[in-house]
């Protein structure tokens, strides 16, 4: 065998153990969510069981996961349109005008990106409960914009940049408005990415436990609390919770394959291109 | 950009020129009233709530204003730097590791040939990016259980008895990490990948001739392109170790003893369990302090086009 047949076979090893660890703990997770009480707790763990979708009917036939769903991708739904509406003009502006402070802004919206969200949790708890806002949907859509309307701004003037300067000043010599030149030339033209922008913004709210931990109890609790507050009972109902989590991340997995080649830039704000 | 109306009389170049002065500010108001609204006024309400006495349990006197009290209470409060003790031992144990583990795996995927599998990888490296924190913690907390979780049967091959993983601080610890080192050894392994697909081919081809030894390769060839990758993974993997909480929340809620009690787990503790919510807004504001110095340190170092 030559050496660089020996290279190939390691090269290709080396791929499969990635794969492997990198799938393994959602794998198990998945799995674990068709198994019945007594294969979750065999000891050691079985890896070959008879499938059941017990643990399905179970968790959609309590209201808190179904209500955590609902309230979840309503949240995230909301505040994804909120961030779009207030991002991408902010994107054009940041995309084709030089203005003083321009810095500063990027620099308050990275700061946001990086925050703690128990940093704002605390004071936002006591605000929402004067105005009596604890455990709605509206303080979650709102809070969300802190994360959200950063990553909208920074992939949108990102995607704008690209546009060619020319269609605008063909634009303005006809006459168009500067506000329809950012209606129906940067919006249309630059739709992936703000396509791409609205997975990360719904991703991110969709995932997010601790401002909804903290501003929630019943009513508007979203699927990712739903799924915790299984843990605090004297028993752990273990399958409900892997088929929770399972109903949690099946979506965010699909969403984030769709974004696969832009996801170092969402996470990074674009360090990397 | 020029004026396009004809016959305008020359004036000194501005960039903004057929623009109106305010037009930005009309684009940008919408953005900036709701980051004010929801990100500055919260955190200035902080500000003020930091120097008050305020405990919920404790409302008889009402939440007057003690000036530092809260900021001394917490530099001296052995707990508090016991948490960030905690989280920056958490961070010494995951980021080298992830660093290492994350080069080898983009040395592998820059690799040329077996293009299938390499598009493969890359795609499962996404997954453990996108998957929700909090269930990553329920995923843990079933992992690493004594009884039944597969962490014991995978040490069982090697002959390793059971470790009673989150019943025990160093056990506990490491099983946080390892979960951490999963999530987030893909973010590092794409930037390094980024960086390595700067470095142009025909360079890279050249230094091949040259030399047969890979780390040369690595060290003279590739590095360079991969520093300004390191400096944002150092720079945002600190930030997001300094907010870290769900996963630790869910596994352990800082315990056994205070052994994983990292600094966002702790001020929320401080806050929400003990209601002294003027003390854990004190805390807050150091926190977010932390959190500035590192974001201007990410624009003066890694956004260098937009200054």
């Amino acid at each position: 065998m030559t050496s660089r047949t020996t290279g190939r076979i390691a090269h290709f090893l080396g791929l499969v153990l990635v794969t492997a660890c990198a799938l393994f703990p959602v794998y198990w997770m998945f799995s674990s969510s068709f198994k019945n009480q007594v294969d979750l707790l065999a000891a050691p763990p079985v890896w070959t069981f008879t499938p059941t979708l017990q643990n399905y009917v179970d968790v959609f036939a309590d209201p808190k996961t179904l209500n955590g769903t609902i309230n979840s991708f309503i949240v995230a739904s909301a505040t994804t349109v909120l961030a779009l509406l207030f991002g991408t003009p902010a994107a054009y502006a940041l995309a084709r005008f030089e203005f003083r402070g321009k810095a500063d802004l990027w620099f308050w919206f990275i700061t946001n990106r990086m925050i703690s969200p128990i940093v704002l949790a605390l004071p936002v708890y006591l605000l929402a409960q004067q105005a009596r806002l604890l455990d709605t949907h509206i303080v979650l859509v709102l809070i969300y914009l802190t994360f959200n309307l950063p990553i909208v701004v920074w992939i949108c003037t990102d995607q704008f940049r690209s546009i060619p300067p020319e269609l605008e000043q063909a634009a303005r010599l006809e006459g168009a408005s500067q506000f329809r030149i950012f209606w129906q030339l940067y919006l249309p033209l630059g739709a992936p990415g703000v396509a791409v922008s609205a997975i990360f913004s719904f991703i991110f709210s969709w995932n997010e436990l601790l401002y909804a931990l903290v501003l929630t109890r019943r009513a508007a609790q979203t699927a990712p609390v739903a799924a915790t507050s299984y843990m605090s009972g004297y028993e752990v109902p273990w399958g409900k919770i892997m088929a929770t989590g399972s109903v949690i991340v099946l979506p965010v997995i699909v969403f984030s394959i769709i974004v696969s080649r832009h996801m170092v830039r969402g996470l990074t704000m674009g360090a990397t291109k | 950009m020029t004026n396009p109306s004809k016959g305008a009389p020359p004036r000194p170049a501005r960039r903004n020129l057929a623009y109106g002065r305010w037009t930005p500010a009309f684009f940008l108001a919408p953005a900036i009233v709701a980051l004010l609204a929801v990100g500055l006024y919260p955190t200035i309400f902080a500000v003020v709530t930091s120097f008050r006495r305020y405990n919920i349990t404790r409302t008889r006197d009402g939440f007057p204003f003690i000036g530092f009290d809260n900021y001394v209470a917490v530099l001296t409060d052995p707990s508090f730097w016991g948490a960030l003790g905690v989280t920056a031992r958490f961070f010494f144990a995951v980021v080298p590791a992830q660093i290492v583990l994350g080069l080898l795996i983009a040395l592998l995927l820059h690799r040329p040939g077996l293009d299938f599998m390499r598009a493969l990888t890359r795609i499962s490296l996404v997954i453990p990016l996108a998957t929700t924190y909090a269930v990553v913690g329920l995923i843990g907390r079933l992992v690493f259980n004594r009884e039944f979780g597969v962490a014991n049967q995978f040490l069982s091959w090697f002959g390793i008895g059971p470790v009673s993983w989150l019943a025990d601080p160093l056990g506990a610890f490491a099983a946080i990490a390892l979960m951490d080192i999963w999530q987030w050894t893909p973010f590092v392994t794409l930037i390094l990948l980024a960086g390595l697909s700067m470095v142009p081919p025909e360079i890279e081809e050249a230094a091949r001739l040259e030399t047969r030894s890979k780390l040369a390769l690595l060290r003279h060839v590739q590095l360079p392109y991969l520093l300004p990758g390191l400096t944002a993974i150092l720079i945002l993997r600190s930030a997001d170790i300094l907010k870290l909480f769900d996963v630790p929340f869910i596994m352990t809620r800082g315990g056994p003893g205070a052994s994983t009690e990292l600094v966002s787990i702790y001020i929320q503790r401080i806050g929400f369990r003990v209601f002294d919510i003027g003390l854990a807004s004190a805390q807050a504001i150091l926190l977010l302090i932390m959190t500035i110095l590192l974001s201007r340190l990410y624009i003066r170092l890694v956004y260098r086009e937009i200054e």
